[in-house]
Parts: structure tokens; C-alpha cells; sequence
């Protein structure tokens, strides 16, 4: 081995500890959605509070909305839930998606904790979720006024995620329909 | 109390580490004798004090002291004695403190068993034992104690081992693996030493060879009990996930496996002097960065410890400094080594001989670790790079893998009987040709065989080409046991003069065969049903009938469960009764499914229950598993080999160190 | 004495006779124990297999949809049963989730621009190493014949050279 080709182990090292270095805040389990960019997937599905009445995305087409996957089984719902009470009474409308739940239950569940949302997409048995690629409630979707997936959250959305991630963008969106 | 005495014992060791770090080396360098020699005394103390803290965690355990945030997150006054115990290493702090530990045996060990070594180096090899003790020992209390506590209010019962870890694997799994990584920071500070001292010979190579073989021994049977022990455990039949942490124990793996190689030749003919030393820093640098992968959550694992980032900062800082500079010393200091002219001049060998096979095996090798390295860091390159999360799993490596290690075995056939400088490749065609026979024929006849007697329609070509490679390992090694034993005429006699090495060298290569052959038959001839039964059903699976007795609930020490039973039936005998549990622990709240398994040398049967289904039904998994057991058994027959060659009797002490260097010196250049 | 029975009841009433049929096709001795997952061509079980364990669980710590218990892999595991039912093929089914869950949930990346590299580079190496084993030997073999080679010397130098090259030959080989 000549002079120079003793150094590349040395180099390969620091390139690797820089990677290394730079992973360090990334979270390997955080997963951006393959759909931001993309339409809102077709669907028909049933109201949770009106079996009667079928939903798709027709019936938000031309506003700007949040949809919130939400079920009765999921803990960090709840936790999550007072901030989406204040976003709507804000005036932030947000569709709900029930994801995997029972009827009775989701509806008793709205009732006490109060409903944010425009109406709730009852999806029990993920058919939407798989659509849309949810694999865990909570999960937090901002659609812009074309019905094109702008953003999607994992986990709850507080003051400080609506903030850090979301607010800027919903303004942005805002402006954009609102302009003539 | 026990804790404060483990706590201040922790840090009298890190003293003692620091202290060993500098005070040799620096010896080594003005000559004097005394600050060389005090290297021993502190790496026997330090290991006195590392010891004390150990036994000190281990007593808080079994006390149930649950003041210690550790105890109480990894305990419970339910669990079984001997998991308390096991407990200790069970999660980050106290594995880590298994590992400075490990590291104080290590160094203890040299500091013992190196009085016939030049003081000069073994005061510098235990300086750098010291400088990474000193790393481990600052991290520990640093950032991962275990002996905080949680004032003023204790919890007065644990959380409980995660169930998963509550099995005779942990107790012998994570030791026996620490004894192999840690054993390469052996191998590493002589290569390092080396560097630093610019002498580095033959004599090196032989002082350092039972260290490095002892390491890998080591390494060995704690990867092959890992792999068995996912198997029973996980209760899903697989043994071998291609996942982050199981790659980071396979890595340093490979490397020590070309290092066992490489340093054969620069002992037996003072070639591939710098490569030596290079994979003598790599095998331990490995080892290094699977602690980093595996407690810094830089990538997702079913193994990994509970993340922290700045833990990751740390380790990171330790690896960077560990590492890099012993690589920028190898770049420095890499001439000096390679022109030494130790014993004449540079060896030449030709195209077919053992250096060139060796060579190969090298290439092979590294390339497979380099392969696995970069599938097993390319999700986190890629994100750091912005190209999105992807995912690298076994569909990749084993692409890769398998022929890597095809070649290689190809290649072990011709390897073990090559000769060093020059093999006649006459002789090699002429007493190739029965091996390459029986190879050939026993690859294609015997699909036939087994596909009838298992059940399976197809003939299958991964098992053509599994046996072909394993039979001719196998052949070609006894073709040169044959001629060795045959040298002036065939005497049983000749064994005797067969060397433990020779002999360890057999068994490792025969194991590798015999392991290949469980990997690849298993996979090809696998059978697994998933059925949903009730109690009184039977089925028939690969020539087994399986009868779902009964199924009872059963109450363990800190769980309960439903218990199946069921019997395998061959040829209307009764073969085995399983077993097979789902698992409630009532701390955690967690379930788990225990498998029951019917081990046998040609094939396992594997029962686990599923989910409970409508009524009395049970979703059930049904496998029949020829010929897996063979993996372990490989992997302990290639274990024994390395435990065979370490015990050569040219590496017991001499009686007289005196005449040691002449000693050396005349073997080397009658050779 | 179940025989006696049935065939007592046989003769009774034809209610009875279906009551009893049923009754026996419910023993488990008649009964085939079913699979859990059924397909209605079996040739797509290894096909159903085979892509279960290239696809990833995209909640769990590293695990694939066959052996991960969790709620997401259950629901996959019953889409992509459905996606085979469908006819599709497997690239097509790995597509159609790669849409929902983006490349994440393939455990054998796809070969694009962004991991060339990934696919590229132990070919690569091996390569390499091949070149450095072939111009090892080769550098071997030149050393070989260049200790055979002599310079100009004088006859006197010659024949002392070429008997110390013959000895030193018959002693390294």
C-alpha cells in the first residue's frame, strides 16, 4: 500500500462521523406522507352521526380543512382533543375521521368531550386510512381549497406543533382561496 | 448503601483507569521500568473496583432496592431469582456496566498472562486498555448511571424485565457477546501499540493471535446463541433479521474472521503486515459503532436500548476520538511498519498459493461487512440527505450476502489445501477431482431424496447448490486430513502430530459447512401453516400429524397464560408433545407468545398459538423446520475451532523468556 | 354405538336425518381444519408469503408484515390478501402501497436515482478487490522473474551470481 492509500481509511471514518453526527436529530421512525402533493383519495363513507348520509370529498371541496384521524381507543386523542375544540371555536374547520371504531361509542365520546369537527368520516374499518396511509391515530392532515394534501402530522397536534408546522401554512392556504 | 459503595467504586476505577492510561505509556517512552510495570497493578485493581460495582448493582437487584431508578424500571419482586440477576445487564445502564466489567477482565487477563511480552509493549497495549476503560467509565457516570435514585419518593414495586428478556438467553446471550467485543479492544491496543513502538514482526503477530482468536471464539458463540435464541423466543421460527443490532455483532464478526486469517500470514510468512493492523483497529472500531447504532436511536430496531441523544453525542465523541485518530496513526506510522525487513525480505508467493487464498478469503470478507455496513446505514444517510426514509431489509442482504459467502466457500475448499508460497496446481486438479465429484452428485442427487421424504414437489436448485458448496468444504478438508494422516504411508499415528491448530482450523471450516447447510435447507424446505383449530383438531403437515388437545389456562411467577397442548404424530407414533403459551405478565400488561419446540438434528417442529378466534378456536402456526438446528450446531463447531487453535501449545508460555526472541527468530526462517 | 343411532333415527324423521347430518359435519372428525387466511387459488399463498416479509410494518421498531401483531400490519396483511384476490401482480401490489405509505414500507428498495449507490456499491467492491488479488499476483509473478533476471555483470560476478541464485532458488521452494 503506498503512502496516500493508508489515509483512506482515516477519510471513509470522518465522512461516516459526519453522517453519524447529522443523524442524530433526525427520527428514523417519522415518516413523511407519500400523499402531500397529492389529491385527497376518493372515498364514500357513511357520517358517524347520520348512517343515512354518505360523505366524500365533494363535501369539503373548496375550503381549506384539517382532517383529523380520531378513535375512542386512542389515548393521545384525548390529549389532543381540547387544542382541536379551540382551533374550531378559532374558526379552523376540521373534518374528523374515525378510524376503526364503533358508532355508539365514537358518538358518546363527541358528546362529552366536545365535537370540533364539520362532521366525522366513520371509516371502521380503515379503508380510508389505508388510503391515505394512516398507521396509528392520532394523525393530522391539512387539504388545501383543490383538495391537494398539503402536510401530515403523526402524533398530536398541540399549540406548539399547530404552530411550528402548521399554522404558517394554513394562513398561507387561506389566503390563496380567499383571494379572488 | 450497597449503591453508594457500587457508585464510589465506579469512580475509584475511573481514577484507576486514568491513571493506567497515562502513567505506562509514558513510561514506555522515558524507560522507566517502574511507571511500566505499574500498568499491570492498576488493570488488576481497577478490575477490583469495576467487580465491587458490579456485585453492588447486582445485590440492588436482588434486594429489590427499587430507590435505584434502574431496579425499578427493569424489576419486580415477582420475577424469578435468576432474572433479577440477568436483570443487571437486561437494559442500557447496567449493560454498559457489564461492559467496563468486561473490559476490566480483558485488561486484567493481559496484564496476567503477558509477563514473557517486551514491557515496552505491554505497558502501552495496557495504557490504551486504560484510555477506553477511562471513555466507558466517564460515559457511565457521565450519562448513564445506574445507580441514580429516585428520591424522595421510591416506588415500592419495579416495572417489571420486558418479558421478551425473561428467558435463559439473556442470561448467557449479551455476556457471552460483550466477552467477543470487548476482546477485540485486546487486538486493538496491540495494533495500536504497534503503531506507536514502530516494531511489529512476527513476534507481534504470534503474542497477539491467541488474543484475537480468544476474541472471535467469543464473538462466535454469542452470535450463534443470539440467533437461537430469536428463534425460540420471538416465537415466529425466524433466526436472523438482517436487523440494525444483529448487523452490528455480525460486522465485527467478518472483520475478525479475516483478521484470524490475515495474521496466520503475517505470522507464518510477516506478509500483509499493514492489512493486519487495519483490521486489528477495524474489528474493534465495529464494535464500537454497533454501541453507537444500537443506544444513540439513530436507527429503528427491535433490540435497541431506549434512546437518548445525548447519550448518542457522547458515544458518538468517543468513537470519533477512539477511532479516527487510531486510523490517522495507522496512516502516519503505516510505512514505518511495512518496510520493516524483520525476517529478510518482503515474502513472495505465487497466484495459487495460501497467501493468495487467504487474500481471497480477506476480499470476500470485508466486502460482505463493507455490504452490510452500508445497507445498514443507508436509511440514515439517505434521510440525512434528504432523500426520504428508506428502508434496506433482508431482501437486500441476503441478496448479497449469500453469494458472497457462496464464493467463499467455494474458495475454503481450495484454501485448506493450499500451500503457503506455492501450490502445485497439478496436485490440486488431481486430488480435487474426488472431492469435486462427491460435491457434484451429492448436490444433485439429494434434492430427490429429501424433497420426497419432506413432502415437497418441487426440486429445488438454492438446495442443489447449499449441499454442492457444504460437501465440498467438507470433501476437500478431509481430502487434506487424508494427506496428512497418508505422509509416508498412512499412520493413525500421524495424528498425533497434527497441531490443536490444524485441528481447530478443520472444525471451524467443517462448521461453516454444516451451518451453511442448516441456513440453506431450512429456507428451501421449510413448511409453515397458519389454521385456526379447536380442541380435537389434527392436521397433517410435511408427514407430521398434529393434534390440538386441549388448551388450559396455566399461572406462572408473574404471569398467566392459556396453555395448548399439542401432540405430533409420525407414521401413527407418538413423536412429541408440545406446549405452546400465550403469555399475559401482569406488570406490563404485555402479551407474548411462548413457542414450544420438538428440537432434532434433520428437523424442529415449531408450534406457537396466534390469536383466539371465535368460540374455543385458536389461530395455531404449524411448522416443520428440517435441518435448522444445524445453524447452531455450525456455529458452535466453528466456535470449538477457534477454541482449538487458541489452545496450541505455541502459544503456552516458554520456561525460559530469555531465549524466547532466538526461539522466534530460528522458527520463523526455518519455516 | 353412534352408529346404532343414527341409523335408529335415519328411520324416524326426515328432520331428524338433516338434524344429524349436521350434526356430523360439525364433529371436527369430518370437518378440515381451515386456514386462517384462505385464498381462493392457493397457488397465491407463497406469493402472499413472499410479500409479507418484503413489506415493512410502518409503525413497529423493525419488523415485517408477517410477524408483526400490530393493528396497521393486521389490516395490511388483509389488503394485500385482497390486492392477490384482485389479480394484480406483485410489483403492482408493492406499488400501490408504496403510494399510501411511500417507499418506507418496502423492505427491498427500489433501484432509482437515490439509491444507486446502495445497489452500486458492493458490486463495486467486489470488483475492486478483484483488481487488487489480480495485481497482487501479477506484481508476485514480476518479482518471481525478476529475481531470475540478471544485469551485465562480469563472467566471474555472473557465476558467483548465478550460483547464489540457484541455491537461494531450491531453498524458497
Amino acid at each position: 500500500m503506498n503512502r496516500l492509500t493508508l489515509f483512506i481509511p482515516f477519510a471513509l471514518c470522518l465522512a461516516l462521523g459526519t453522517f453519524l453526527f447529522f443523524s442524530l436529530d433526525k427520527d428514523p421512525l417519522d415518516l413523511p406522507s407519500a400523499l402531500v402533493g397529492e389529491p385527497f383519495p376518493e372515498f364514500v363513507l357513511e357520517d358517524l352521526s347520520d348512517p343515512q348520509r354518505q360523505l366524500s370529498s365533494d363535501d369539503f371541496d373548496g375550503q381549506v380543512v384539517l382532517v383529523n384521524v380520531w378513535a375512542t381507543w386512542c389515548f393521545a386523542c384525548r390529549i389532543e382533543h381540547p387544542w382541536l375544540n379551540s382551533l374550531a371555536a378559532e374558526g379552523v374547520k376540521i373534518i374528523g375521521l374515525n378510524y376503526k371504531d364503533y358508532r355508539e361509542l365514537a358518538q358518546a365520546w363527541l358528546q362529552e368531550r366536545g365535537d370540533p369537527y364539520q362532521f366525522s368520516i366513520f371509516d371502521p374499518r380503515g379503508t380510508l386510512g389505508i388510503d391515505l396511509g394512516v398507521y396509528g391515530a392520532p394523525e393530522t392532515y391539512l387539504v388545501d381549497a383543490e383538495g391537494i394534501i398539503r402536510h401530515r402530522r403523526v402524533g398530536v397536534v398541540d399549540e406548539r406543533v399547530w404552530n411550528e408546522e402548521f399554522r404558517d401554512l394554513y394562513k398561507q392556504l387561506m389566503d390563496a382561496a380567499n383571494a379572488p | 448503601m450497597t449503591a453508594e459503595f457500587g457508585h464510589v467504586a465506579l469512580i475509584v476505577a475511573l481514577c484507576l483507569s486514568v491513571v493506567q492510561a497515562i502513567v505506562p505509556m509514558v513510561g514506555s517512552f522515558a524507560g522507566y521500568r517502574t511507571w511500566m510495570r505499574l500498568g499491570h497493578s492498576l488493570a488488576l485493581g481497577q478490575l477490583v473496583f469495576v467487580a465491587i460495582s458490579f456485585v453492588c448493582l447486582t445485590m440492588a437487584f436482588l434486594q429489590d432496592d427499587f430507590s435505584l431508578q434502574y431496579v425499578a424500571n427493569n424489576s419486580n419482586t415477582l420475577l424469578p431469582t435468576q432474572f433479577k440477576i440477568s436483570a443487571v445487564w437486561g437494559a442500557h445502564e447496567g449493560s454498559l456496566l457489564l461492559w467496563a466489567l468486561i473490559l476490566a477482565l480483558w485488561s486484567a487477563a493481559v496484564a496476567l498472562f503477558s509477563r514473557h511480552l517486551p514491557l515496552e509493549l505491554s505497558s502501552r497495549v495496557l495504557s490504551i486498555l486504560g484510555a477506553i476503560s477511562v471513555g466507558f467509565g466517564l460515559f457511565i457516570l457521565l450519562t448513564s448511571n445506574p445507580f441514580a435514585r429516585i428520591l424522595p419518593f421510591s416506588p415500592t414495586e419495579g416495572g417489571d424485565l420486558n418479558p421478551l428478556l425473561q428467558d435463559f438467553g439473556l442470561i448467557v446471550h449479551p455476556p457471552m457477546l460483550y466477552m467477543g467485543y470487548v476482546g477485540f479492544s485486546v487486538a486493538f491496543a496491540f495494533a495500536v501499540a504497534a503503531l506507536i513502538g514502530g516494531q511489529f514482526d512476527s513476534a507481534w503477530a504470534r503474542w497477539a493471535r491467541p488474543w484475537i482468536n480468544s476474541a472471535w471464539v467469543f464473538l462466535t458463540i454469542g452470535i450463534t446463541l443470539g440467533s437461537w435464541w430469536a428463534y425460540y423466543e420471538l416465537g415466529w421460527g425466524g433466526w436472523w433479521f438482517w436487523d440494525p443490532v444483529e448487523n452490528a455483532s455480525l460486522m465485527p464478526w467478518l472483520v475478525g474472521t479475516a483478521l484470524v486469517h490475515s495474521i496466520a500470514v503475517t505470522e507464518k510468512r510477516g506478509a500483509f503486515r499493514s492489512w493486519t493492523l487495519l483490521l486489528a483497529i477495524l474489528a474493534f472500531s465495529l464494535s464500537l459503532l454497533g454501541t453507537f447504532l444500537v443506544r444513540s436511536g439513530v436507527l429503528t430496531s427491535v433490540h435497541a436500548f431506549a434512546n437518548d441523544p445525548e447519550r448518542g453525542v457522547f458515544i458518538l465523541a468517543f468513537l470519533g476520538i477512539v477511532v479516527g485518530s487510531s486510523l490517522l496513526l495507522f496512516a502516519l506510522r503505516g510505512p514505518t511498519v511495512q518496510s520493516q525487513k524483520g525476517n529478510g525480505d518482503v515474502a513472495s508467493y505465487s497466484g495459487l498459493s495460501r497467501e493468495m487464498m487467504l487474500l481471497l478469503n480477506n476480499v470476500l470478507l470485508v466486502s460482505s461487512m463493507a455490504m452490510i455496513l452500508i445497507g445498514t446505514l443507508y436509511p440514515l444517510i439517505a434521510d440525512v440527505l434528504d432523500l426520504g426514509k428508506i428502508s434496506v431489509g433482508p431482501p437486500y442482504f441476503n441478496f448479497f450476502f449469500v453469494p458472497m459467502t457462496l464464493g467463499l466457500m467455494v474458495a475454503m475448499g481450495f484454501a485448506v489445501f493450499s500451500r503457503w508460497k506455492k501450490t502445485d496446481a497439478q496436485l490440486l486438479r488431481q486430488k480435487g477431482m474426488i472431492p469435486f465429484l462427491l460435491s457434484l452428485s451429492a448436490a444433485l442427487v439429494l434434492p430427490l431424496f429429501l424433497a420426497e421424504s419432506l413432502s415437497w414437489e418441487s426440486y429445488s436448485l438454492i438446495a442443489v447448490i447449499t449441499l454442492g458448496a457444504s460437501f465440498w468444504v467438507v470433501s476437500m478438508s478431509i481430502e487434506d486430513l487424508w494427506q496428512k494422516l497418508s505422509r509416508r504411508g498412512f499412520r493413525w499415528h500421524n495424528i498425533g502430530k497434527l497441531s490443536a491448530s490444524y485441528w481447530g482450523m478443520q472444525c471451524a471450516h467443517i462448521g461453516i459447512a454444516v451451518c451453511a447447510l442448516g441456513v440453506g435447507l431450512s429456507s428451501v424446505y421449510d413448511v409453515q401453516k397458519d389454521v385456526r383449530m379447536v380442541p380435537g383438531d389434527r392436521l397433517t403437515v410435511a408427514g407430521y400429524e398434529f393434534s390440538f388437545d386441549r388448551l388450559d389456562p396455566v399461572q406462572g411467577p408473574n404471569f398467566v397464560a392459556s396453555r395448548g397442548q399439542i401432540s405430533a404424530y409420525k407414521n401413527e407414533r407418538l413423536v412429541a408433545t408440545l406446549y405452546p403459551e400465550k403469555r399475559n405478565y401482569k406488570a406490563r400488561n404485555q402479551v407474548m407468545t411462548e413457542a414450544a419446540i420438538d428440537p432434532g438434528l434433520t428437523r424442529d417442529l415449531y408450534v406457537s398459538l396466534g390469536e383466539p378466534l371465535k368460540g374455543d378456536a385458536w389461530a395455531i402456526r404449524l411448522h416443520v423446520k428440517p435441518f435448522v438446528r444445524c445453524i447452531w450446531l455450525g456455529g458452535l463447531m466453528i466456535g470449538l475451532g477457534g477454541l482449538l487453535s487458541v489452545l496450541d501449545k505455541r502459544y503456552r508460555r516458554r520456561r525460559q523468556p530469555k531465549t524466547q526472541a532466538a526461539e522466534t527468530t530460528l522458527e520463523v526462517a526455518a519455516q | 354405538m353412534r352408529h346404532k343411532l343414527i341409523a335408529l333415527a335415519m328411520l324416524v324423521s326426515p328432520s331428524l336425518k338433516r338434524a344429524i347430518l349436521l350434526l356430523l359435519m360439525l364433529s371436527s372428525a369430518v370437518v378440515a381444519v381451515e386456514d386462517v387466511v384462505s385464498f381462493s387459488d392457493e397457488s397465491l399463498r407463497p406469493r402472499y408469503q413472499q410479500l409479507l416479509e418484503e413489506l415493512r410494518c410502518p409503525k413497529c421498531q423493525n419488523q415485517n408484515l408477517a410477524d408483526s401483531n400490530s393493528a396497521i400490519s393486521q389490516d395490511l396483511r388483509a389488503e394485500v390478501q385482497r390486492l392477490l384476490e384482485r389479480d394484480l401482480s406483485d410489483d403492482e401490489i408493492k406499488e400501490y402501497l408504496k403510494n399510501r405509505y411511500s417507499e418506507f414500507i418496502l423492505y427491498r428498495p427500489q433501484v432509482n436515482r437515490a439509491t444507486w449507490f446502495l445497489w452500486a456499491a458492493p458490486i463495486a467492491l467486489l470488483v475492486l478487490g478483484g483488481l487488487i488479488l489480480l495485481g497482487l499476483s501479477r506484481r508476485q509473478k514480476h518479482r518471481h522473474s525478476e529475481k531470475a533476471g540478471t544485469t551485465m555483470r562480469s563472467d566471474d560476478q555472473q557465476q558467483r551470481l548465478e550460483a547464489l541464485l540457484g541455491s537461494q532458488k531450491r531453498g524458497s521452494e
